[in-house]
């Protein structure tokens, strides 16, 4: 069993799903356990896996025993399987959340959502685990197809965002199944690792066709991360599609494609290729500096809170990207640790921001009259989400923007070093703005102590167990990862100083 | 003289190219929400093209086997053995494997055509998804046309 | 070299108003317990700090590593001369602002009494964990804590000002410490690759060169604007918004301490006077200081509002210790150290009283203080004695601290700056001494006129005037014991040296 724990990861909530589809349209009470039973088992697994890859090594699970090139392999290493843990990690919990909020908001179609649910996370998973380039199309767009479904699902302008999505979703996912038939043409293999060993065997890091193939996927996963300016479809999506969806995906998606940017870099193409050979570092980072700067100067004009917090999510993927571009060992570090901080800040953040719609039914901002005193504990799980992204310690967000402006500052990039702390300033002006209306409230307070407990009365009353439960947890674990950040740091480490990163460019 | 010879050596990468970009063309400025799902389909058909295109090789055939060319010795007794007499002696997989004598160089790649049987179903559930956003669209909006509804999202906020 | 000890105790001292807090939310609706409950934190963190009095006045130091955070960096906790120094003003002066807020709060009957007795039990935790911190990165770690943790007592009130205040305070205070402080940490991590362990004669040199130094030094000291050094210092009179009590502690004592204990800290610890004296770049802070000093001085003059006029005062006075540190002299580091007590009790008295005036008369405005030395005489006699320590004259504590940082400016060569202190202390002395003098000699015929009876005070309760009785007599104890002051700020500078 122990053995099968990669593939578990992957098939615990797939065969949940189908089972779901089956059973789930006459029995709706069953959904929710079954979810959460799926998605429990895939967080085990990838526990197991985690301890496995820290012991062994990389460890590689091969479907129907044919060895790779031949076969298509699940290759898991310190970087995958702590991004796998955290995607599994992130769906339960929003899963525990969508047991009020997805009757609530689809309700007649909970079985469909379920099962919709449990593929996306399947295919996000397998995004992760697998070893093989053209399997990591074909579950990129098992992903995206059912986030389409996902977003739909929604009110009326979900359905159009949802259009958008799909149309520059497919032309994302196409030219990475472009850049991938180049690279086949030319290595004649499929499989990540063995893609880099012909490059290196064939001698073609400077073939033309390798640059074109790299370039095509490169501009593809930037179209799914929403890298600026390719973003467009980012914000309607994650605002009007019912608030699990964004909840789900808000964490996952980008930061899985950027996941898929970074194996790329690393494992398929070779440092070597992206950084020496390219040379395009300073101009990448300039656009994640642009990047940055853009999404935050945004955010600071929406109104709505989801739709503030989806150009947040476009922002953080700008410090993701512009730390990887750095060509830096410990930017690259950062970026990793990025990956997982930042999936539970945009967790704990969207959460909160479900809980108020629940709640209060209404998105804008001046939803959170009060809120301190009416929502006290689901007050605080939002401000650690909220302290981590403006980047206070001893929260994870903290430690992130620790190592992003240390590789910064070793790299000489000073440009990204300053947008980083722009951003975290006007990250800070953001939720200090919301902490402020939920702390001042509409009356302004009279003289005498007692007033509050009239105030309670009126107004929304504290997030069921449903919800506040994932949020809470989630704030537990940004402080967590954060005080612990040196464990996670050195899984990172282990696995990126055997690319050599830096040390051919100093 | 040179660009003819690129022309005409790498046609299907050409062809491919302007197939592609009248998909995207259509993707990004029609109006009309099924034409750009129809858009959609070409792009992706350019690249199914493509890729086809790479398994193929001078003088080769498509890569199947005939049942002669993986049974050679038998021929049409064991047309006539098929037909019910069990016969004592069914060749192993490692066998017939062994006894092949085939040149890869004869058929085309069938790796290619695989990974695209692949792609051609992505591209029809894509396409499945994008027409029943389409429907939802039209039951909610009035109109399939993306200048209309924006319109109507500006006059009902 | 110092021997050190390895204790929790530093850990505990700044840990107990932290737990405090439990007892504080759920003693809430009882106030007098949960008021017990600040009281008891308050005396065991005295009891704690005092308790090591004795071992830093011998010699050795104390230190406990809590934990490693990030690779070469740990959580760690020191106390040495200058940490016990401000240990002692911070826990002591709590112990009197925690009985002067009962009286003022109740006096008022002010809301949300927990909410405010538990930030400020946070604060002081924060504080404590500033002047005990044995690295730049747990310094960094309690200063931000400080801040957030000062934001609702500052916005108390929860009205229009109170926003307004507030969002100038959060903006001025994070946009520094997150823009400025935090990079230059960083930096300083990337460049030396140490612990950022604050050394006695610090530990930049050599690894960085002479123009990024004076960044970093710029970067630093801007950048712990708590110091309230212009033109970073709008926050500290918009913080005046918060009720008297938070300005007393927090404004006149524990934060803006925070912020020059924080720059004297990265002068002495980080930098080195050696090697700031060798590259010679400490003079540009020195006479942004003494600008800083002269024009405060002169918009407190300006100011009708007693609690915006002690706030511009305080301005004035920070640079003062801010000055002493760029003076880079033994005596002049002395003096800035020693300052930060004797400031720190002066100032606490002065917004005492004002507090206390507002409590008994409601009154704001010094125009409408005339006279009202009759009523109150007791209050006016502390502030007219705060006053003195505050303008730096005898028999009060601000004379020696004065003394040493004159001293101080001659020996390092700087005598255009003795003629900066001269001006700002007939500044000082020009805001502040009218105040008390008018009130018991009113120019108005008819209010000088009014018999004096001590059974015709009007004075605050005796929660409010107890605590400014005390500081105002420590004021000028302080004057006739300065010993242990001067000792504990001599360790620092002896090491230096």
């Amino acid at each position: 069993m122990i053995d099968q724990s990669p593939a578990i990861i992957l098939l615990a909530p797939f065969l949940l799903a189908i089972l779901l589809a089956l059973l789930g349209i006459k029995r709706e009470w069953l959904c929710f356990p079954l979810v959460i039973t799926g998605l429990a088992i895939s967080v085990a697994a990838s526990v197991v896996t985690l301890m496995r890859v820290i012991d062994e090594g990389t460890i590689q699970y091969l479907f129907g025993g044919w060895e790779p090139p031949f076969g298509i392999n699940l290759r898991v290493d310190g970087l995958n399987a702590l991004v796998a843990l955290a995607v599994s990690t992130v769906s339960l919990l929003t899963a525990i959340y969508s047991k009020r909020a997805v009757p609530a908001e689809t309700s007649d179609k909970v079985s469909q959502f379920y099962t919709l649910y449990l593929l996306s996370v399947t295919g996000l998973l397998g995004i992760v685990l697998t070893g093989d380039a053209f399997n990591l199309y074909v579950l990129i767009e098992i992903s995206a197809l059912t986030s389409y479904a996902l977003i739909g699902m929604g009110s009326k302008r979900a359905t159009l965002a949802a259009y958008k999505y799909l149309i520059m979703g497919t032309i994302g996912a196409s030219f990475y199944l472009l850049g991938v038939g180049y690279l086949y043409i030319k290595t004649g293999s499929l499989n990540m690792y063995d893609i880099q060993e012909q490059i290196v065997a064939n001698d073609l890091l400077g073939s033309p066709t390798i640059l074109v193939a790299f370039i095509l996927i490169m501009v593809g996963v930037w179209i799914k991360m929403a890298f600026f300016p390719l973003h467009a479809w980012l914000p309607n999506s994650y605002t009007f599609g019912p608030s699990t969806t964004s909840t789900l995906l808000g964490p996952l998606v980008t930061k899985v494609m950027i996941y898929v940017m970074i194996r790329m870099i690393l494992t398929v193409f070779s440092p070597e290729f992206a950084f020496d050979q390219l040379d395009w570092s300073n101009i990448i980072v300039w656009m994640s500096v642009i990047a940055i700067l853009a999404a935050s100067i945004s955010a600071l004009a929406q109104t709505s809170l989801q739709k503030m917090l989806a150009f947040l999510i476009i922002a953080e993927v700008g410090y993701m990207v512009g730390g990887v571009w750095l060509a830096d060992e410990m930017g690259i570090v950062g970026s990793i640790y990025h990956i997982i901080a930042d999936a539970f800040m945009t967790l704990c953040v969207f959460l909160f921001a479900g809980i108020i719609f629940t709640k209060t039914g209404r998105r804008d901002l001046s939803a959170m009259e009060g809120l301190f005193t009416k929502m006290p504990l689901t007050m605080v799980g939002f401000l650690v989400g909220a302290f981590s992204l403006i980047g206070i310690p001893p929260t994870a967000g903290f430690f992130s923007k620790w190592y992003l402006i240390q590789g910064g500052i070793s790299s000489g990039h000073y440009e990204y070093v300053a947008a980083l702390l722009i951003s975290s300033l006007i990250n800070a002006v953001l939720f200090f703005r919301i902490i402020e209306i939920a702390y001042f409230g509409t009356k302004p307070a009279e003289g005498h102590g007692h007033h509050h407990e009239e105030e309670r009365k009126d107004g929304p009353t504290e997030a069921s167990f449903s919800m506040l439960f994932p949020l809470l947890i989630t704030a537990a674990l940004l402080i967590g990862i954060g005080l612990y950040n040196q464990e996670v740091v050195a899984i990172i480490t282990d696995f990126v100083s055997q690319f050599n990163i830096g040390a051919t460019i100093l | 003289m040179e660009l003819l010879e690129a022309l005409s050596a790498k046609f299907n990468y050409w062809i491919y190219v302007i197939i592609m970009m009248i998909g995207l063309y259509a993707m990004i400025s029609k109006n009309n929400l099924v034409k750009k799902l129809i858009g959609m389909s070409i792009f992706q058909t350019a690249i199914i093209l493509f890729y086809v295109s790479i398994g193929v090789k001078e003088g080769d055939t498509i890569p199947i086997l005939y049942h002669d060319q993986v049974h050679p010795s038998h021929g049409d007794s064991h047309h006539e053995a098929d037909t019910g007499h069990g016969e004592d002696h069914h060749p192993s997989h490692e066998e017939i494997v062994a006894n092949l004598h085939i040149e890869p160089d004869d058929f085309a790649n069938p790796l290619p055509h695989v990974l695209m049987l692949t792609a051609i179903v992505v591209g029809v559930a894509t396409l499945g998804v994008g027409l029943a956003l389409t429907q939802k669209i039209y039951r909610d909006f009035g109109s399939i046309e993306e200048n209309e509804i924006l319109e109507s999202i500006k006059s009902a906020k | 070299m110092p021997s050190s000890i390895t204790s929790f105790t530093p850990v505990l001292a700044s840990l107990v108003s932290l737990l405090a807090v439990l007892p504080i939310v759920l003693l809430g609706k009882k106030p007098n317990l949960r008021e017990g409950a600040t009281f008891l934190a308050a005396f065991i963190k005295f009891g704690l700090v005092v308790s090591m009095l004795p071992t830093i006045l011998a010699g050795s130091t104390i230190e406990f590593t809590v934990w490693e955070i990030v690779p070469n960096l740990a959580i760690a906790f020191r106390v040495d001369g200058l940490g016990m120094l401000f240990g002692l003003v911070a826990s002591s002066l709590w112990i009197v602002t925690s009985l002067y807020s009962i009286g003022y709060m109740r006096g008022l009957k002010e809301h949300s009494q927990t909410r405010f007795f538990t930030f400020f039990a946070i604060s002081l935790s924060a504080t404590i964990g500033v002047a005990f911190a044995a690295n730049l990165f747990t310094l960094y770690l309690f200063y931000e804590m400080l801040s957030l943790a000062t934001y609702p007592l500052v916005t108390h009130h929860q009205d229009k000002e109170a926003r307004t205040g507030g969002r100038t305070y959060l903006t001025y205070l994070l946009s520094t410490s997150i823009g400025f402080v935090l990079p230059a940490l960083i930096f300083v991590y990337v460049k030396t690759g140490s612990s950022m362990e604050f050394s006695s004669s610090g530990f930049l040199s050599g690894h960085i060169t002479a123009s990024e130094a004076l960044i970093l030094l710029l970067l630093f000291t801007f950048g712990f604007a708590k110091s309230g050094l212009m033109p970073f210092h709008s926050w500290l009179p918009g913080a005046m918004v918060a009720p008297t009590p938070v300005s007393a502690l927090l404004h006149a004592v524990a934060v803006v301490k925070v912020g020059v204990f924080c720059i004297l800290r990265v002068f002495t610890g980080v930098f080195g006077t050696d090697y700031l004296q060798d590259l010679d770049i400490a003079t540009v802070v020195a006479w942004i200081a003494a600008f800083t000093i002269v024009v405060s001085s002169l918009i407190a003059l300006t100011q009708d509002n007693l609690k915006r006029r002690l706030a511009f005062s305080t301005v004035g006075q920070l640079s003062y210790i801010i000055l002493g540190a760029a003076l880079l002299s033994d005596r002049a580091v002395t003096g800035s150290m020693t300052h930060i007590a004797m400031h720190a009790v002066g100032k606490i008295t002065l917004f005492m009283c004002a507090g206390a005036i507002f409590v008994a008369t409601g009154k704001k405005y010094i125009s409408q203080m005339d006279g009202l030395g009759r009523k109150m005489p007791i209050t006016f006699a502390a502030f007219s004695i705060g006053a003195l320590s505050v303008i730096g004259l005898p028999p009060t504590g601000g004379l020696i601290s004065k003394f040493y940082l004159v001293t101080g400016a001659m020996d390092a060569g700087q005598s255009a700056l003795l003629l900066i202190f001269l001006i700002s202390t007939i500044l000082n002395a020009a805001y502040l001494l009218p105040i008390g003098y008018r009130a018991f000699f009113p120019k108005d015929p008819e209010l000088a006129k009014q018999p004096f009876s001590w059974k015709t005070t009007e004075e605050a309760n005796w929660q409010c005037i107890t605590p400014l009785s005390i500081t105002a007599v420590l004021a000028i104890i302080l004057f006739i014991k300065p010993q242990f002051l001067l000792q504990l700020a001599g360790l620092m500078v002896g090491a230096n040296g």
